[in-house]
């Protein structure tokens, strides 16, 4: 059991900055996102063929970043250049990635076993792998969450989050809307793919499919974050979104400890989303009956 | 100051919904003009505001602010200009920002936004000393979320946001226009106040004849797309309710219907 928790935790903390990186789009900026399902596989790709060339694991991470800015400045544009749907967007450039993903890589999979990564360090150092994932994991959520929190405080960061508060009232005080989408798209996807990055060294190997439904999941742990652990003020708000996440891979953990095929994993998460996604609605309608069984009496 | 030459705006041109909102219009403000513009449901007003504010491009005609032709500038950068004051209290502020980081958001138009911080301590003060100004108690809740706020706060709120800069051209169209009759006379106050010991020139779009004659220098009236009335400073001051229901009976050579302007 206590394994099961600690491989939750650890996955957890690394999909944590994926989590971020939905939250940045999705309530910051107030645009779903698709591209993730492509950054995070580029994330992937980059660091894998990085680290199998030998480049220092860390710097492959940078490498990796780099990679998820591009993927977000494309949709940008198409958005807000081009003036296609977000949602569109998202999807071409997630469909285009998966060719420039599979050019990267140069076949579907790539395996990081007996190769220096990230966690290598922490193993020799006597840890085990999940140990020496929970410290690389944490470190980097908390470093990230004090970045963005500094950055989300700084003019540009103001200014982005006006953007996706109030896009007419940003223009009337002068802020370049398109701008400040296209930086908060490229942030995000820069996170997703840091994430990516991270999970391909921890599950020793890249793979072309491993973004499928991985903006449900950053949903899901949105959601489970804002509705466990609060959302007052934008440090809670961060700190939730790490909980949310790691609370999704305990419940993941949990269901499939008791016997839910893996299969049926994605579905499950879609349907936890749509309940989530739904709960205002059910909550109105049941004030309404409420309202209406108290006229009856 | 403000010279708008010959702008005409089509919406859905060359389409079964082509409509025609304003047609040719041209009129000069001068620096400290205070206008109120009047007309009825459709007449043009906020289409002539946001084509001056560059919302949307205008198919025909120029607008220059200070000899400085804005016509084809996009509407962010011609906010360093101009400070504008929505009829939906909503439209003005961000709900999900504090009460000082709206006012910071502004204190910024027209700078480059770099990496300092959005907000410093310096400028708390200058915000509560402005805020105290509303008479809304507001300086004690800086840090408050804007949406928590009711729609006459907000509108405050917002006014203020469009003059912490000074703007050469103030544009506030029926920004009272949804808020309680109490509430509207206070912001509309407020506004005169704001006005006039800043000296801005400003277009004040308005559904009410009274506040109309009351406010401003120079009072303009739409009708169809079309500036019909310009009646100014000695003129005005004369004016009244029944004169301009006359004239514009006149000008336009129909009846104006009681609900097309609000008389009280
Ligand atoms: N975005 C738009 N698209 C199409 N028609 C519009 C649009 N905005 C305004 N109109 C039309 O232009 C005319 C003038 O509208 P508007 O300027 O809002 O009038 P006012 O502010 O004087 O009530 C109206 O007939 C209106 O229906
Ligand atoms: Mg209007």
């Amino acid at each position: 059991m206590l394994q099961i928790l600690s491989g939750a935790l650890s996955l957890g903390l690394l999909w944590a900055i994926v989590t971020i990186g939905v939250y940045l789009t999705y309530r910051i900026l107030s645009i779903a996102d698709l591209t993730v399902e492509g950054s995070i596989v580029t994330g992937a790709a980059i660091a894998a063929v990085a680290i199998t060339r030998g480049i220092n694991p860390y710097l492959a991470i940078g490498l990796a970043f780099l990679g998820g800015l591009v993927a977000g400045l494309i949709t940008g544009l198409l958005h807000t250049k081009l003036k296609i749907p977000s949602l569109l967007a998202g999807i071409l450039t997630l469909i285009g990635l998966y060719s420039i993903n599979l050019r990267i890589m140069g076949r579907a999979n790539i395996s990081l076993l007996r190769v220096n990564t990230v966690y290598t360090f922490f193993e020799n150092l006597g840890l085990d792998h999940t140990m020496s994932v929970i410290v690389i994991g944490l470190t980097f959520v908390l470093s990230l969450t004090g970045i963005l929190y500094w950055f989300f405080g700084t003019e540009i960061g103001c200014a982005i989050r006006a953007t996706g508060d109030n896009p007419q009232m940003a223009r009337a005080q002068g802020i370049n809307t398109n701008n400040t989408i296209i930086l908060g798209l490229m942030i995000s996807n820069g996170l997703v793919s840091i994430g990516g990055a991270l999970i391909a060294q921890s599950q020793s190997f890249a793979d072309i499919q491993m973004g499928i439904g991985a903006i449900v999941i950053g949903l899901a742990s949105v959601i489970i974050g804002e509705v466990l652990f609060g959302k007052r003020n934008f440090y809670s708000r961060l700190i939730s979104l790490m909980l949310g996440a790691i609370t999704y891979r305990v419940i993941i953990a949990l269901v499939l400890k008791l016997g839910m095929p893996a299969n049926d994993l994605k579905l499950f998460t879609a349907i936890t989303v749509a309940i989530a996604l739904s709960l205002p609605v059910f909550r109105s309608y049941f004030i309404t009956l409420k309202k209406s069984l108290k006229k009856g009496e | 100051m403000l010279d708008v030459k010959k702008v005409t705006k089509i919406f859905n041109p060359r389409t079964v919904n082509e409509k025609i909102a304003i047609y040719n219009i041209t009129f000069k403000l001068q620096k400290g003009d205070f206008v109120t513009l009047i007309g009825g449901n459709g007449s043009g007003k906020s289409t002539l505001l946001n084509c001056i504010a560059g919302v949307y491009p205008v198919n025909a005609g120029s607008v220059i602010i200070d000899g400085m032709d804005i016509t084809n500038l996009a509407e962010y950068k011609r906010s360093v200009v101009l400070g504008r004051v929505f009829q939906d209290p909503i439209m003005g502020t961000a709900a999900n920002m504090g009460i000082e980081e709206n006012l910071a958001l502004a204190l910024r138009r027209g700078q480059r936004r770099g990496l300092s911080w959005g907000i410093s301590n310096k400028e708390r003060e200058l915000y509560k000393e402005q805020l105290r100004i509303l008479s809304l108690g507001l300086e004690n809740r800086l840090g408050t979320k804007v949406g928590l706020l009711s729609g006459g706060q907000r509108q405050a709120l917002t006014l203020l946001m469009a003059t912490l800069k000074k703007p050469k051209l103030l544009l506030l169209d029926e920004h009272t226009a949804a808020l309680d009759p109490k509430t509207a006379q206070n912001v509309l106050r407020l506004s005169d106040k704001i006005i006039k010991e800043n000296n801005l020139t400003t277009l004040m779009v308005t559904h009410n004849m009274r506040d109309a004659i009351k406010y401003g220098n120079r009072l303009l009236m739409m009708h169809e797309g079309q500036i019909i009335l310009d009646i100014q400073d000695d003129e005005k001051r004369k004016l009244t309710v029944e004169d301009l229901l006359i004239r514009f009976g006149d000008v336009s050579g129909e009846e104006l219907a009681d609900n097309e302007m609000l008389l009280s």
